[in-house]
């Protein structure tokens, strides 16, 4: 299998910098075609901006993104816009449309792409739905949903046009033990009844490392460490450990950088 | 207050024309890309309708009631002035020559960025704070070709009709207090005007300059709101900017357009 075929996204020396801060510094990262892959990291270590980078909504400042064999950042502006098409995100605050109902939220990618009749685009808004477990909220707008029910609207949104890659950003954040345990499944069910490629943002150990093929470690705009959840676990890497054991103490810090607590205190910043 | 070397302030100046430059261009960019770039976007003859009944219809009872009143006033006004004279059977012409040529266009202008503007700022910016032009993005629909682009069609064409209508009350307003409570006689009234209004000079001049104002009042909108920070304080600075960039810049156009149309030179 050629590496086309074989990974669905590949960075290839990213640099990516806001202003004069690196946040990322010549990073290469694959996703293998067909898998979940979790991408773990401390909150502020630039998950999403990665997810960002994947669906080219930023600009590396240097390297490549390759996604379904094309580099995304060299494409012309509507060239990119029909590569996003095979893609689906789950943002982290579900992102829906704050003027349409649920239905049409679900909706509004088939009416876009598509000319399918409304019977058909109904029939294909209620599965989703009734895969999220919200068939009954289609008439609901999105402000009498909580946060947890809007990001399952926006998982079956994401999955209307079964995409061939589907990112997750944080999708375990506030969703209560029924909902989770259900997402957690469908993420693996999507991945492998759909035969699509999962790329899953989360800093939740547990329930990434239960459905993920494949993790990657990131943190200090580097790739900490990669591998399957097993051998991560049993990494001597002791950033690595630190991370997926959830210890305090180690190598990387609780604090954000800051000067001397005494200093701070006797006001001599 | 921290003392500045000179070295530092010639620096500062050079920083804020190169960011005043660069906002020019990414704003000018964004008005290419929105309304040129090739590839549309399906419903999208429904969407500029939808836009032009929250923009254009939705600001239609503030256009007209303060239509009413500028007439009115203008009628007063005039009325008072030209009664020195002996001259107010021409109060006709004035206010018909005042809306036509600068009331109409210019208040129009200046109402349609408070009350469409500024919403229109404000829910482009809110969008953007809550990720849906991401997401849009990320569906694979061009947020400028599904958000903006209607957006700036219904602006460039509801402020033009609006002013229009603007003119129109507002000529019916002055008529009114005119010739049915002060006294004017009417076939003076509307004769006077009938003559004194030039096609060319007068109806033809108003409609360009709210035609410029449409397209600048309406840019300024839609690029405060795509251009804003999305938190609160970006969107409720984008507001406040949109309507304060989007006055001055009709008021300056405004004299240069007088003096390019009227002016003797």
């Amino acid at each position: 299998m050629s590496a086309e075929q074989a990974y669905a996204v590949e960075l290839k020396g990213v640099t990516f910098k806001r202003g004069a801060r690196s946040i990322f510094e010549n990073v290469d990262i694959r996703i293998p075609r067909g898998k979940v892959t979790g991408i773990m990291g401390p909150s502020g270590s630039g998950k999403t901006t990665l997810l960002r980078l994947m669906g080219a909504q930023l600009r590396p400042s240097a390297g490549e993104v390759w996604v379904n064999g094309q580099n995304l950042p060299r494409l012309s502006r509507s060239d990119l816009f029909d590569a996003r098409k095979h893609m689906g995100v789950l943002f982290q605050s579900g992102a829906l449309f704050t003027d349409l109902d649920v239905f049409e939220n679900v909706a509004f990618p088939l009416r876009v792409h598509t000319d399918l009749p409304e019977e058909m685009i109904r029939d294909i808004v209620l599965m989703k739905l009734q895969a999220v477990g919200l068939r009954g909220a289609i008439e609901l707008m999105p402000d009498e949903l909580s946060g947890g029910m809007k990001r399952r609207v926006a998982l079956a949104r994401a999955i209307a046009m079964d995409p061939q890659i589907l990112m997750y950003d944080e999708p375990f954040v506030g969703q209560d033990p029924i909902a989770m345990g259900m997402l957690v499944r469908l993420i693996r069910l999507l991945n492998d009844a759909l035969g699509i490629t999962s790329i899953v943002v989360s800093h939740d150990l547990a329930e990434t490392a239960s459905i993920a093929d494949y993790l990657y470690v990131v943190g200090d705009g580097q790739v900490l460490g990669q591998g399957t959840p097993a051998e991560l676990m049993a990494s001597d890497n002791p950033r690595i450990r630190q991370f997926m054991k959830g210890q305090a103490d180690g190598p990387v810090p609780f604090h954000f950088s800051a000067p001397a607590l005494a200093d701070d205190f006797l006001g001599k910043r | 207050m921290r003392h500045r070397s000179l070295l530092e302030r010639v620096r500062l100046l050079g920083r804020t024309a190169i960011d005043v430059v660069a906002g020019l261009g990414r704003a000018s960019l964004f008005l290419v890309h929105a309304l040129f770039s090739r590839g549309g976007v399906s419903g999208g003859f429904s969407l500029l309708v939808r836009q032009l009944y929250s923009v254009g219809v939705l600001s239609l009872a503030i256009i007209v009631v303060s239509g009413i009143f500028i007439g009115g006033v203008l009628s007063l006004q005039g009325f008072s002035i030209l009664a020195k004279y002996g001259s107010e059977q021409a109060v006709g012409q004035m206010i018909a020559l005042t809306l036509l040529r600068e009331l109409g266009p210019v208040v129009t202008a200046l109402l349609f960025a408070g009350r469409a503007g500024s919403a229109l700022a404000a829910e482009i910016g809110n969008m953007k704070a809550t990720e849906q032009l991401s997401s849009l993005e990320m569906i694979g629909v061009d947020p400028l070709k599904y958000i903006i682009a209607p957006r700036l069609w219904a602006g460039f064409i509801s402020l033009p009709v609006l002013a229009a209508m603007f003119s129109v009350v507002g000529i019916w307003g002055g008529s009114w207090v005119a010739v049915d409570w002060l006294g004017v006689y009417e076939g003076s009234f509307w004769a006077n005007m009938q003559n004194s209004v030039s096609f060319t000079e007068d109806v033809l001049n108003g409609v360009i300059k709210s035609v410029v104002f449409a397209f600048v009042v309406t840019w300024i909108a839609v690029y405060q709101g795509y251009d804003c920070d999305p938190t609160s304080e970006g969107i409720s600075r984008a507001t406040t900017r949109t309507v304060v960039y989007a006055s001055l810049a009709v008021l300056g156009l405004d004299f240069i357009l007088t003096a390019l149309m009227f002016g003797d030179f």
